[in-house]
């Protein structure tokens, strides 16, 4: 009886354990969606034919890191959607959380910027849990066979691009257009937390 | 020569005025600085929170360290603004409005921030805020924005 118990508790912490440890990490792969874009349409991962990979990027409107990132994320797109490896902007705040996330706001500041690239709403913030996305902005790079080659911050330099001598993401696609390894697969950087619903 | 001599004491007695006036505002501090911060010193908890003045749930959260800084008198409250270093004169009136100049104020000056993240803590995404408390008996980070009562629990926890 001992021994049930004792097996018992040991489940329940390991499922304790693994709930804390959400999200994904390098080499697994990670799942499609379904998200409404700013102009009204549904996209998927499926949808980008030949994709050579993705630029996944959980960022919003009301993080002041997000909008010091904008204008590199339109030159991200500019750069790679040709070589057919396009950005995907996920907003994963909460609007009653952050009334300035909501879609009617994103369609607001896609327009204003004219945002190159999908920018989506996770509304009910399944797919930036999957992800295990923790702030704004947090990029997935994936392959083309959407396994996770890197996670992190595009630069090292959130002020200005021009400072920045380590670009990541651009590193991490370059290395995968090439067919070659990931140089830097993880970082960290300063930004903003999700805004999670109650 | 004598003027020179005048204006140099009194270029140098104006610098002195300054760093009395300014012992209590925010100083810019880097890697090196942080790391000394965090370190655990024998005997004494201290509570380190990171914020920044465009941070809603920051600015939110930090009447609580206000407030626990007068019940617990002898722990140390360091506030650590990650502001651009530029935005220095802004943060330190911002800061000194909201009462934080009772404890220790700083600004780190480093973009680069991936080199440092996990020197504060492995368990620190990088998101804001963030508190990490340091004792002798080791560090704790929590990435979140504290409710009222939440902070003092965890200080009478670790006390």
């Amino acid at each position: 009886m001992k021994n049930v118990l004792m097996i018992f508790l040991s489940i329940v912490f390991l499922f304790a354990f693994t709930a804390d440890k959400k999200g994904y990490t390098i080499g697994d792969t990670a799942r499609d969606f379904s998200l409404k874009n700013v102009n009204g349409e549904m996209i998927s991962l499926e949808d980008f034919e030949d994709a050579k990979g993705y630029i996944v990027i959980f960022t919003c409107n009301t993080c002041p890191y997000s909008v010091l990132y904008e204008d590199r994320i339109i030159e991200l797109q500019k750069e790679y959607a040709k070589k057919n490896f396009p950005v995907i902007a996920i907003n994963p705040n909460d609007d009653k959380k952050s009334p300035g996330d909501s879609f009617d706001e994103m369609k607001v500041r896609a327009k204003e910027k004219m945002f190159n690239f999908p920018y989506v709403y996770d509304e009910t913030q399944e797919v930036t849990k999957d992800y295990g996305a923790t702030n704004t902005p947090h990029v997935y790079v994936l392959d083309a066979d959407r396994t996770v080659k890197y996670i992190g911050a595009i630069d090292n330099n959130t002020k200005s691009a021009e400072d920045a001598d380590k670009k990541y993401v651009e590193d991490a696609v370059n290395a995968l257009l090439a067919g070659e390894e990931v140089p830097v697969e993880k970082t960290k950087a300063i930004g903003c937390t999700i805004k999670w619903a109650f | 020569m004598l003027k020179r001599a005048t204006l140099t004491a009194l270029i140098l007695l104006l610098l002195q005025i300054q760093y009395v006036i300014g012992q209590n505002s925010v100083g810019i501090i880097e890697v090196p600085e942080l790391e000394k911060i965090i370190e655990p010193e024998a005997g004494k908890l201290k509570v380190i929170n990171f914020w920044a003045t465009w941070c809603k749930p920051c600015i939110k959260e930090l009447p609580y360290f206000v407030e626990a800084q007068k019940e617990f008198t002898e722990v140390e409250f360091i506030y650590i603004s990650l502001d651009f270093a530029d935005k220095i004169e802004k943060v330190d009136s911002f800061a000194k409005k909201k009462g934080l100049d009772k404890g220790e104020m700083y600004l780190i000056d480093d973009l680069d921030y991936n080199s440092w993240i996990d020197k504060v803590s492995p368990d620190w995404s990088g998101a804001i805020p963030g508190t990490l408390f340091v004792s002798e008996k080791g560090k704790e980070f929590f990435e979140k924005e504290f409710h009222s009562g939440e902070l003092n629990e965890i200080i009478l926890n670790k006390k």
